[in-house]
């Protein structure tokens, strides 16, 4: 009994007078992980920032049933969608705990917000040791890692992650993937994941679609993309 | 001993307002990265308004916090008005839209006030605080005021959930409309904010400078120069490059130049601060990868 | 095909040139004298526009203090005509050395200073320099408070090709001389290598200065050379005005300067004659409408050609230019 929680319908998407996103259609079934895969330049980052209004956007997409094509990203945050967009987006100059605290700024439920702020602590030790630190002097890890504590820090329903294994060394990619895990698993959280690790992508993802120049060529569930011949040869590597 | 003893004082008092008004400036130039040129204007016009409660027998003490919510309310319109259609434009064009906000503020109080010098209220009494010589009632509360004024935005901006986004909707404007801050909100609350300080600095230094339109013109160049000096993105810096410069301007004035020079020497001398220290005495040096 | 389509776009601006040059010729025989004198004022102004542009349009730099120069200018005649008995014209190239010196100087230590430090750096400079002119002990050279006033030239002949030739008339056409001069040596740089190494000293000051170019040398040749334009624009509205004082050149006029340059249209030649059309004209226009607050009027005016003009007046007729011509494949 799959609800859908996202979908998108024949979605355009670009920067200026460049189109990058030629149509996309995708449909995001609540408390699932989805990965969305391709190769630089393919559109996948266009993907996340179309979905959150931070670019003008042609198209229809629903959130729970509600459309928000014409919705501003301040609200689209406040329907419950968390974006980690790709560079983590940080406030460097702000302490780790200050960063924390931004994530639940639109919550009203402020005593529950304190305890989801402790939550995340446990979820990642290596904040709580830091939290009065500068956010900028942490490492890239680390700050993969503040970033989707902050996002987490709104009890999304939906958690867009843009590559956050970009540049990080494979320990920490493997322990950020087995929060993903825990967060989909216990709390709930339905992800869209954006990878080019495309292995452990589909690892962990329940449906992968795969995006070349703005357009999708593959999708369905990600252990049937893992032996297709031609995602193998050009993702996988074998 | 005594005459320079009360030169520092003063400087320190005058200080105080040059500080509230860079603090402004830097407020705003941190969100924006642009210039509130017309700062000074709007700190006058908020004096005036000041002016006319007193004179309708409204008390020192409401009209000063009436004027305070006034200017805010000013400032924000303003931003949300005036300013918010340029915001992405050509920085020239935005410097011009500034001095165009500033002639407009200056000849409307030219135009309802009249030009004529009017003496502006203190609330302190006239004698000198218990007996001393070196210093007045009015310079003693100034300085008071100040730093109530300073302290009450430091608590603002540091234990305040709404002081820490718009802190964040300075830095990282993208950052924050992702954690559902209104960016554009926070723009029109730090104009607000600064039209306010820029309120209380007006009404500071009126009784001493007496209240006309031009009063402000001399006092938003040392404000410019203090946030400089102490690096246009450090407000701890602006405000302590505000009590540098007042005091700077007071003891050059009567020792060294005479009030006829001041105002050329003291910015003389920070420009060669500048030369010495080219992103001022806090400033962040950014260096930018080729 | 497509050379004859340049050549075709080059030739319009030579047509419009010559019968504007034309039309400035007759025009002092139709208007009044007061008149001629305003359209002379406007020429000077075009004259230092074009140095600013150089400086921030072409060379990415800023000033707040230019009206410095026209200050330095103006006092240059003065001084020489008062106290030297020097004839007018024999002023003008002084005055521009003056100012080259001068502001290449003041370019040399500004250089370190980049944006907002440099803009108060310039603003510092005009705000000094009346300071400095009012000064005592300088009184002997500048006249103080009261400055200095100059005897207007006469012109030299009586009639021109049978026309009326007065004072205003002749100094009409002897501004228009320099300011033609200035505009031809204006182009020459800006087209040449001096512009080229300037915008790109403007766009990307590393990538310049690994290519050779010698940055801190450029800047301050470009500040020189801006006052000298400046300069030169000071001693003609000196000895059009035939006074000099330290209130006329307040930090406004630097402002008005460089609102002139930005309404006018940045980094065009054209748009330094309309800039300076706005700044003789519009405060005056804002009189008529509003004797109470002219000023507000003028505000809002800029503000609104802000709003609909944001590349200049020279930019929207580029654009109409752009719409009218018609499309090629």
């Amino acid at each position: 009994m799959s609800r859908t929680l996202l979908q998108v319908t024949d979605m355009h998407a670009g920067y200026g007078a460049t189109e990058v996103l030629h149509g996309l259609t995708m449909t995001i079934e609540e408390g699932s992980i989805t990965t969305l895969l391709g190769a630089n330049g393919a559109g996948k980052t266009t993907t996340l920032r179309a979905l959150s209004k931070m670019i003008k956007v042609r198209g229809q997409i629903q959130f729970d049933g509600k459309a928000i094509e014409g919705k501003s990203t301040e609200d689209i945050v406040r329907l419950g969608v968390a974006h980690v967009p790709d560079g983590r987006g940080t406030f460097g100059s702000l302490s780790t705990e200050e960063n924390l605290q931004l994530g639940s700024y639109t919550r009203k439920d402020k005593q529950e917000a304190a305890l989801d702020q402790e939550k995340m602590y446990t979820y990642f030790p290596r904040l709580k040791e830091r939290r009065q630190q500068q956010a900028g002097t942490l490492s890239g890890g680390e700050q993969q890692m503040l970033a989707i504590a902050r996002a987490l820090m709104l009890r999304p329903r939906l958690l867009l992650l843009d590559e956050p294994s970009f540049g990080l060394a494979p320990l920490i990619v493997r322990e950020i993937f087995d929060i993903m895990r825990t967060i989909n698993q216990v709390d709930k959280v339905t992800i869209l994941l954006v990878e080019q690790n495309a292995a452990m992508a589909l690892d962990l993802a329940k449906y992968a679609y795969l995006l070349e120049t703005g357009k999708l060529v593959l999708s369905g569930l990600a252990e049937d993309l893992k032996k297709d011949e031609a995602v193998r040869r050009s993702y996988l590597g074998h | 001993m005594e005459t320079f003893i009360h030169q520092v004082v003063a400087g320190i008092a005058t200080g105080g307002v040059y500080a509230s008004m860079a603090l402004a400036l830097v407020m705003i130039y941190q969100s924006t990265h642009h210039i509130n040129f017309a700062q000074g204007e709007l700190a006058m016009f908020a004096t005036y308004m000041s002016w006319t409660l007193i004179n309708a027998g409204v008390s020192y003490w409401l009209a000063f916090t009436c004027t305070i919510l006034l200017a805010f309310a000013l400032g924000v319109l303003i931003q949300r008005i005036i300013i918010r259609p340029v915001e992405n434009a050509p920085v020239l064009n935005i410097v011009v839209v500034f001095i165009g906000l500033l002639v407009i503020l200056n000849s409307i109080a030219g135009w309802v006030f009249t030009y004529t010098i009017k003496s502006f209220p203190s609330p302190f009494p006239k004698e000198p605080p218990f007996g001393l010589h070196f210093i007045s009632s009015h310079e003693l509360g100034s300085i008071g005021v100040t730093f109530v004024l300073l302290l009450l935005l430091f608590s603002f901006f540091k234990f305040t959930p709404l002081g820490l986004a718009m802190r964040a909707a300075a830095q990282n404007p993208d950052s924050s409309r992702l954690v559902g801050i209104r960016v554009g909100w926070m723009l029109a609350l730090g104009w607000g904010l600064a039209a306010a300080i820029g309120s209380v600095a007006g009404m500071m230094i009126a009784p001493v400078v007496f209240l006309d339109p031009n009063m402000m013109s001399g006092i938003l160049l040392y404000a410019f120069a203090a946030a400089l000096v102490g690096g246009i993105d450090s407000p701890g810096g602006a405000v302590l490059g505000g009590f540098i410069v007042g005091i700077l301007e007071n003891i050059l004035g009567a020792y060294v130049i005479g009030t006829e020079l001041k105002l050329s020497v003291a910015l003389v001398l920070i420009i060669v601060v500048l030369t010495i220290k080219p992103a001022g005495l806090f400033g962040k040096v950014i260096v930018s990868r080729v | 095909m497509s050379s004859n389509l340049s050549s075709h776009e080059k030739a319009i601006p030579w047509i419009w040139l010559i019968l504007g040059l034309l039309g400035a010729c007759a025009l002092p025989f139709f208007i009044s004298n007061y008149h001629v004198f305003q359209l002379s004022m406007v020429l000077t102004y075009a004259i230092a526009l074009v140095g600013l542009n150089i400086l921030i349009g072409y060379s990415g730099q800023i000033s707040l203090g230019h009206g410095a120069f026209l200050a330095i200018g103006a006092y240059t005649t003065a001084i020489l005509m008062d106290k030297a008995d020097m004839p007018y014209w024999m002023t003008i190239p002084i005055a521009a050395a003056v100012c080259l010196v001068v502001g290449f100087l003041f370019g040399l230590p500004a250089l370190r200073l980049e944006g907002h430090y440099l803009a108060l750096a310039t603003f510092a400079l005009a705000v000094a320099l009346p300071q400095l002119l009012k000064f005592k002990h300088l009184e002997f050279l500048t006249g103080g408070v009261q400055g200095i006033v100059i005897m207007k030239p006469e012109a030299p002949w009586e009639t021109l090709f049978g026309l009326k030739l007065n004072a205003d008339r002749w100094l009409y056409f002897f501004t228009l001389a320099v300011t033609v001069v200035m505009f031809v040596i204006g182009w020459n740089l800006i087209r040449g290598r001096v512009g080229r190494a300037l915008i790109a000293i403007r766009d990307q000051p590393i990538a310049a200065a690994s290519m050779g170019i010698d940055t801190p040398l450029y800047k301050s040749l470009a500040f020189g050379v801006s006052a000298m334009f400046t300069g030169v624009a000071g001693a003609l509205s000196a000895i059009l005005v035939a006074f000099v004082a330290p209130d006329s050149f307040t930090v406004f006029l630097s402002i008005t300067l460089m609102v002139g340059m930005v309404i006018g249209g940045v980094t065009s030649l054209p748009g330094a004659l309309y800039g300076a059309l706005f700044i003789q004209f519009i405060p005056n226009i804002a009189d008529q409408i509003s004797k109470a607050a002219p000023w507000a009027i003028y505000g809002t005016m800029l503000i609104l050609f802000m709003y609909t003009m944001p590349t200049g007046i020279a930019g929207l007729f580029r654009l109409i230019g752009q719409k009218l011509r018609p499309t090629h494949p």
